[in-house]
């Protein structure tokens, strides 16, 4: 398969098919509905399953069954559909069930609108449902970049036996580019033995229980250290960021998945006007990257958080920079999106300080 | 010696916590004593729900999943549909699968799910200490109706089995009582007819159970008995309301 | 080389297609390339823009601020767009039905009765297809063969309408070949 122009919901979909996915579940709703319709045309060509669950509660509940059953399986929805699932995605870490689970992002709150957004990432990174739980989330910035990192997902989450987030906003999930199938790596599609899985005992002298109830507070609290471990395993292990002309920058952009990309027209418009301006782009939103943060403190001036929310982000940033340098934010919200001439403008005011 | 009882391997060891009088136990033994003798119990997963069968999984001696409250019939699609040749089950009390998950339920007959549900109906939350169930009759005091249920500020209680028999999906539906050894023989008939529409790919199948609860219906266990007999049974006829096994014939 | 498309008009104008078109087309030369579609219920009948980047670097924003060209199908959208683009930029105007008009100096403008030209072709719906041969007689961004072949996969399902589109192409060429030879010429 050489190049295809495709959406970031179609890559999706694909993506998570050539990593051996066979179970789908999903509501439709707008900006994610072209994975729902990929997924009912492609999965039964793979004799795979699409189901379209009756709400977004039924769904992720099929596939709390189906991943603890011991299927790769997959999820989307875009903002108002994963606030409805959160009930579920606790259970779902609670009870160590791996799946994938995708948010293409819209404005809110409430229903709010169906253009892109970024105000789901407390939801996304800080828990969502009840309990102590993480979720790995990662965040493309390109169409190639969503099928990569769909595909590394399910790898992570059978890792960890944990649900793992791509989130990603509207115009990622609308947009077109090229993708490049080939260049995945394979290896992340081979799908391990599963020997907790309820697969019916057949053989087995243990009976397999996924369970996330707990009435002896000893024992829960033993199985939330057990679940912390994992996660600073994944906090070792999973981080993934990008920076961008970081080396000698005065200020320093702090942007994910489509802004980044905004906020490189900035820096480019930046250079222009002899600004040195860089940028650090986290791909897992958790863990949070914070090595890079620590790499460029000398010559840095001050961080600019942007984003499409009322600031949501930066307050990890905030927590990595830890107080040695200011950290600033700029952000649009309910659909409107930074443009890189109002970021340089930030990033001259920032420059007017003392 | 001759045995002329034993406990039937598909249930574990696991002493049951269930209160003196309840028919939890019955229920649980009629369902693992089929799938013995179905000789399904290596093959089957089971859902548990939320409500006083919340521990299930700890007394099925077969693969399990514990299900947040209500969702067990959409947890049981996910599995069926990743192990379509296995047997799927869950088990579900009246405010599990007729308040907080009806939605589930509808749409898991409709979709004519291959699995099978138990659904014990004793009109009550039991778990939580006796709140109105949506199966509470009419005039029954509860916790959150302690004038007696009145259809003016709480409407009437719910028929699953009348529901759920109207959708093409559901294949085979009946509604039983154990309140006596006669009632428990047939109520073990119409488990094994409900697995038996399963194994035989019929879709959905679900016995109501008209169960009792004397702990919180404040009865003796015998009073609690005779209180399914002549309030329940009333309002909730037992019978067949559905049944595609008999078209095979 | 990094051209800046916006493409605006009503929905039902093949708004959608012409970006698609020199998308596939931009690919297909190796380009590096995004589209970007304006979506949700404005798509049905209201206005519609879809924003094309092809260039030989990594795409950065798919978001267009600064247009290098701005493709204006409906008065709406050059009221809109015109004053996105760069100076020096480029603006193609469908006359057949902006009779206004634009108002900056620093641009080139070209005004293309598209609809009256897909008329006389026989089919209103190749409008789109004109302006693409327009596009590409004005710019040399992408190679004939991308552009033929791009037709045959946004058109996929649609064969029969590949010929009078290609057709509706070349016609937009020849018409901006003539009147640039004009414009050089005042």
């Amino acid at each position: 398969m050489a190049k295809v122009l495709m959406k970031g919901n179609e890559a999706l979909a694909e993506a998570a098919i050539q990593a051996g996915c066979r179970h789908y579940f999903g509501y439709p709703i707008t900006p994610q509905n072209e994975v729902t319709a990929y997924m009912a045309k492609r999965m039964p060509e793979v004799g795979g399953v699409f189901l379209q669950a009756e709400s977004e509660v039924s769904a992720i509940n099929m596939v709390y069954g189906a991943g603890g059953a011991g299927a790769r399986v997959l999820i989307t929805s875009s903002s108002p559909g994963i606030s409805l699932m959160q009930e579920g995605i606790s259970y779902i870490a609670g009870a160590e069930v791996p799946c994938v689970i995708a948010n293409i992002m819209r404005g809110g709150p409430g229903l709010g609108g169906i253009q892109p957004s970024q105000s789901d990432y407390f939801q996304a990174t800080k828990g969502g449902g009840h309990g102590d739980y993480k979720l790995i989330v990662l965040a493309p910035s390109t169409i190639q970049e969503m099928a990569e990192l769909v595909q590394q997902a399910f790898h992570i989450a059978d890792k960890y036996r944990n649900p793992v987030m791509i989130l990603g906003d509207g115009m990622l999930g609308q947009m077109m580019e090229p993708v490049d199938f080939d260049i995945l790596k394979k290896e992340e599609n081979k799908i391990e033995e599963k020997p907790w899985a309820t697969t019916g005992k057949g053989t087995r002298n243990k009976r397999n229980i996924i369970n996330s109830l707990e009435l002896d507070p000893q024992i829960l609290e033993k199985h939330n250290i057990e679940i912390f471990k994992k996660y600073q395993k994944a906090a070792k292990e999973e981080v993934r960021y990008e920076m961008t002309n970081c080396e000698e920058a005065e200020i320093i952009l702090v942007a994910y998945g489509t802004i980044a990309r905004v906020a490189k027209n900035a820096i480019e418009i930046a250079k222009r006007e002899n600004i040195k301006v860089g940028l650090i782009r986290p791909i897992s939103l958790w863990p949070f990257p914070e090595e890079p943060f620590k790499k460029t403190k000398d010559h840095v001036k001050a961080y600019l958080t942007i984003e499409m929310s009322m600031g949501q982000m930066i307050e990890d940033v905030k927590i990595a920079v830890n107080g040695q340098k200011e950290v600033y934010f700029y952000g649009r919200v309910g659909g409107m999106v930074p443009e890189p001439m109002a970021i340089l403008e930030e990033i001259k005011k920032i420059r007017g300080k003392k | 010696m001759t045995v002329v009882f034993q406990k039937t391997k598909g249930l574990t060891d696991t002493p049951f916590h269930y209160c003196p009088g309840c028919t939890h136990g019955i229920v649980h033994r009629l369902v693992a004593e089929t799938m013995e003798e179905l000789g399904v119990l290596d093959k089957a997963i089971g859902v548990a729900p939320v409500g006083c069968a919340v521990f299930a999984y700890e007394y099925f001696n077969c693969d399990m999943q514990e299900a947040a409250h209500g969702r067990a019939p959409a947890v049981a699609t996910g599995i069926k549909r990743v192990h379509p040749d296995k047997i799927v089950f869950t088990y579900q009390g009246d405010g599990d699968l007729a308040a907080i998950g009806t939605a589930e339920t509808v749409h898991a007959a409709a979709r004519g799910e291959n699995i099978t549900v138990i659904f014990i109906n004793n009109a009550i939350y039991g778990m939580t200490g006796g709140q109105m169930a949506p199966t509470s009759l009419i005039g029954q005091e509860t916790l959150t109706t302690p004038y007696g249920r009145k259809p003016e500020t709480n409407g009437y209680p719910i028929k699953m089995c009348e529901m759920l028999s109207t959708l093409e999906g559901a294949a085979y539906i009946e509604r039983v009582s154990v309140y006596d050894v006669k009632h428990v023989l047939n109520a073990k008939k119409a488990i094994k007819n409900a697995f038996k529409a399963q194994i035989n790919k019929k879709g959905f199948s679900m016995i109501e159970v008209l169960s009792s609860c004397p702990t919180n219906w404040g009865m003796s266990p015998n009073e609690a008995l005779k209180w399914i007999k002549d309030k329940m049974e009333q309002y909730y006829p037992l019978g067949v309301y559905k049944n595609t096994l008999e078209e095979e014939k | 080389m990094e051209e800046r498309i916006i493409f605006a008009g009503f929905g039902g104008q093949g708004i959608m297609s012409m970006g698609l078109i020199m998308s596939y087309a931009g690919m297909m030369d190796g380009k590096n390339v995004s589209w970007l579609p304006s979506y949700g219920p404005e798509m049905r009948g209201g206005t519609a823009n879809c924003h094309v980047t092809i260039s030989d670097e990594p795409v950065g924003s798919p978001i267009i601020n600064e247009a290098t060209v701005v493709v204006a199908m409906n008065r709406p959208s050059l009221e809109k767009y015109e004053q996105d683009i760069v100076k020096g930029g480029l603006l193609l105007i469908n006359s057949s039905l902006i009779t206004i008009e634009h108002k900056r100096r620093d641009i080139e403008v070209y005004r293309i009765p598209t609809n009256d030209i897909a008329n006389q072709l026989g089919n209103l719906k190749v409008a789109n297809s004109i302006m693409i041969g327009v596009l590409m007689g004005l710019k040399n961004m992408i190679s004939e063969a991308a552009i033929k072949i791009s037709f045959g996969k946004v058109f996929e399902g649609k064969e029969n309408l590949i010929p009078l589109n290609i057709k509706a192409y070349e016609r937009g060429k020849e018409f901006i070949s003539s009147i640039s030879s004009q414009l050089v010429a005042r």
